[in-house]
């Protein structure tokens, strides 16, 4: 009987090195923050760090999906303030329309999106930007350019959604955690989650298996688009108003978590939990540079640069 | 033989772009039976099966299916970042009461699976890590346990080992036992006559023979595959040696025990300065591997290359560095860049020499492009000329020129007439011929025999991934070649 470390081949030990690279970073720079900054460990930190992770957790799960499949989904960012804005402005007619609305239209956008990628074969970057272009304009057309800013009132059911908290935890965290399970026994419990395996590891040879690529692609397009305009309400609904300036590059924050969690960017590889802890990282590293309150904000972009570039090197190097 | 069939083709064509790829084909495959299908490169095997498996829609006749098709082609079609298990059950994988995926059963199952097969890896591990042979076995399995009742095979040994053949060949009796039918696609004679029961050979789009292979002697089915009679082949030349031209000469190339497993195996190729060799075999005997060998561009277990008595360090640049140039097969993907101009075609090669300081010389290039125009009558509005835009002739000419202006001392020509029209074709030829007359040492790679015939000084003839033997003088005749090929008349000629 071989036991797991002496069967260790390359490819394993670079999924290993991959996941457990992340999720060691993320521990060291906890335990650091930890010790340096007293308020870190504070629990209202934490709770602040945990909500704020939350939204981009969501719009990370269904990026996860999609670039395992060897896609990329750029409209995330565009749709993530689409949702949001649809869900104030339907929360006047009540609870339901605030929460289908989003999901709905966002929905419909990434099913399009799915439907161009793999019914006609364009390549997802562009057949996505432009759906990121059509996606801001139209939020710009509703908004009147911004303008006009949709209120949730204040004593509606849908603000507890986003500002509800047990023990002091929002429900986003919540609702992001039980997403983020079910994300994850999809992808390794299901045969979608199998077909999309397969989809971004080796798309011809799936299909002369018999995986039914195209339908795989269309589904994660689709749900990508889902839980981005789901972001956007919970968003929405934490600050009680569609504000119409958020989620510009977000698309491109829920690529760098994905990447940073292990996943490939080439497809056929990658992991929900390791999206997670990437998103625990660039949140921590966020964090952190607001505690140390001299240096300038955009150093988080700067830093969360280099640990993207880092990571994407570790994998270029591991896969040889 | 009870004639049970479960898959019937009848009358079937197929056209692509004007070219008939199939022509009227019958083919029977019955119940239980290992059926082998054979034919050379271009003959329609390929287009059968994608008909037979519903790739393709043949444009006339009628296809008759019962029951379920496996197919497992050359390349192995699986996902290598995927465990082993995942690809041996993907699409139906097992499930627990939930209706999620059971991954202990699922790896239980597949090393159980695998071990009838001669697999021992850790079915955990990605299938990437396995090596060729083994995943090949693994697409096997996966192939056999959706529940085939037809397996076709297309070249499925092309990348084992002989021990992995071995088993290879245990599971397909094993397959035959169950009773499921097999369509074993193979240019390996000797597996052929192991395992199979009936042939159909295929010529030209054109189903030529179908029967038992039994009683069909190895150099009629050699026949049968290259279109010329059995009198033809069986007729044997005069084994007398030719006057030979290059006998003071040293060999300029010398490759000995060139080894690139399971591809070629001990191979030598020496040749002297002003001779052409040709390389002959059948499609996968290993004649590109040799060349592509030679010019270090297929890592070698064993071998080595010697230019002018020096040894060579078996990398591309060393190589061409030596004086051996290679004019690949495939000119559209390995050659030719059609959007350039044919002088930037043309000095693309020669580049590092015509430059100063990183800056190249125009009027040396000019220079340069005008004389191979000339010389090899490439018929251009200009040298300006897009590529592209030339006939498939002019644009091997102008690969050719490529090489040549980086004066070579060897030449390694891979199929350099194919595709293109029979004057042009012509033409290439003599140009060979006229290069090997002034100085050049050739390596001829050809698929057609007369081309070989006529243009080589000397033979050597390769069978799967060694030599099978080798020709000169007299000995140059079709009938040497084929024997040699399908490995009887040779054996017969030595022990007389």
């Amino acid at each position: 009987m071989t036991t797991p470390m002496t069967t260790l081949t390359a490819a394993t030990r670079t999924k290993v090195l991959q996941r457990q690279g992340a999720a060691v970073a993320l521990v060291l720079m906890v335990a650091v923050s930890w010790l340096v900054f007293p308020r870190f460990g504070s629990l209202d930190n934490l709770r602040d760090l945990a909500l704020q992770g939350s939204f981009l957790a969501v719009i990370a799960l269904g990026m996860t999906f999609v670039i395992i499949t060897g896609g990329i989904d750029l409209s995330v960012g565009s749709l993530y303030a689409l949702g949001g804005v649809l869900a104030a402005w339907g929360s006047q007619y009540g609870f339901l329309v605030a929460l289908a609305l989003p999901l709905l239209v966002c929905g419909l956008i990434g099913l399009i999106n799915g439907l161009l990628i793999a019914r006609t074969n364009m390549a997802p970057f562009i057949v996505t930007l432009a759906s990121l272009l059509f996606a801001r304009g139209l939020l710009l057309a509703i908004t009147d350019e911004g303008a006009n800013t949709y209120q949730i009132p204040p004593d509606s059911a849908f603000v507890e959604l986003g500002r509800g908290t047990v023990f002091g935890f929002g429900y986003p965290i919540f609702i992001a955690a039980v997403l983020c399970v079910l994300g994850g026994m999809i992808l390794n419990r299901t045969s979608f989650g199998q077909n999309v395996f397969a989809a971004g590891g080796a798309e011809q040879s799936a299909i002369l298996m018999g995986v039914p690529v195209a339908k795989t692609k269309i589904l994660v397009y689709t749900m990508s688009g889902t839980l981005a305009g789901l972001a956007g309400a919970l968003t929405a609904a934490y600050l009680q108003s569609g504000v119409t300036v958020i989620g510009v590059g977000t698309e491109l924050d829920a690529i760098s978590v994905v990447v940073i969690g292990g996943t490939l960017l080439t497809g056929g590889m990658g992991t929900v939990l390791g999206t997670v802890i990437g998103v625990g990282l660039i949140k921590v590293i966020q964090n952190v540079i607001n505690q140390i309150g001299t240096l300038d904000s955009n150093y988080q972009s700067v830093v969360s640069g280099v640990f993207l570039l880092v990571v994407v090197v570790l994998q270029r190097i591991l896969r040889r | 033989m009870p004639t049970d069939p479960v898959i019937e083709v009848a009358g079937v064509t197929k056209t692509f772009a004007g070219v008939r790829a199939l022509d009227d084909v019958d083919f029977t495959l019955n119940r239980g039976e290992i059926h082998a299908l054979v034919g050379e490169n271009g003959a329609g095997k390929s287009t059968l099966i994608k008909v037979l498996t519903g790739i393709h829609t043949p444009d006339a006749g009628r296809i008759t299916r019962k029951g379920h098709i496996s197919t497992i082609y050359q390349e192995v079609n699986l996902v290598p970042l995927m465990s082993v298990a995942a690809n041996l059950f993907l699409g139906r994988e097992p499930r627990n009461r939930l209706g999620l995926i059971d991954r202990a059963r699922r790896s239980a199952d597949a090393a159980e699976l695998l071990t009838g097969y001669g697999i021992t890896a850790d079915v955990s591990s990605p299938l990437g890590t396995l090596a060729v042979g083994e995943q090949q076995m693994v697409a096997l399995a996966r192939a056999v346990e959706a529940d085939a009742d037809v397996v076709i095979m297309d070249e499925p040994t092309s990348s084992l080992e002989p021990r992995e053949v071995e088993t290879l060949l245990e599971v397909v009796r094993k397959l035959h036992e169950a009773g499921i039918a097999i369509i074993y696609v193979s240019h390996r004679m000797d597996e052929l006559y192991r395992i199979c029961d009936t042939v159909t050979v295929l010529r030209d789009g054109r189903s030529v023979h179908s029967g038992p292979l039994k009683e069909l002697p190895r150099i009629e089915l050699v026949s049968l595959m290259l279109g010329r009679s059995v009198n033809e082949i069986q007729k044997h030349g005069t084994t007398a040696f030719g006057e030979d031209h290059y006998a003071g000469r040293e060999p300029v190339l010398e490759a000995t025990g060139l080894t690139s497993k399971p591809r070629i195996n001990a191979v030598n190729v020496a040749i002297r300065p002003g001779e052409v060799v040709g390389l002959a075999g059948l499609l996968g005997s290993g004649r590109t591997e040799t060349a592509k060998a030679i010019i270090g561009a297929l890592p070698l277990d064993d071998g080595t290359v010697l230019v002018a008595g020096k040894p060579v360090p078996h990398n591309v640049k060393a190589a061409t560095k030596a004086g051996i140039s290679m004019l690949a097969e495939d000119r559209k993907t390995e050659g030719i860049i059609p959007n350039l101009s044919v002088r930037e075609n043309i000095v693309l090669a020669a580049l590092p020499r015509l430059s100063r300081f990183g800056v190249i010389s125009r009027a040396r290039q000019d220079r340069i492009v005008d004389t191979f125009i000339t010389r090899l009558r490439i018929k251009v509005s200009s040298p300006e000329q897009k590529v592209a835009e030339l006939s498939g002739g002019n644009q091997q000419k102008v690969l050719l020129a490529r090489w040549l202006c980086t004066e070579p001392k060897i030449l390694l020509l891979d199929e350099p007439t194919r595709g293109i029209d029979v004057g042009a074709k012509a033409e290439v030829q003599a140009l060979i011929d006229e290069l090997a007359r002034e100085g050049l040492a050739v390596l001829l790679i050809s698929s057609e025999l007369d081309e070989l015939l006529d243009g080589a000084d000397r033979l050597i003839v390769l069978r799967d991934g060694a030599v099978a033997g080798e020709l000169e003088g007299a000995q140059l005749t079709r009938e040497h070649v084929l024997g040699a090929i399908a490995a009887e008349v040779m054996d017969d000629a030595d022990s007389n």
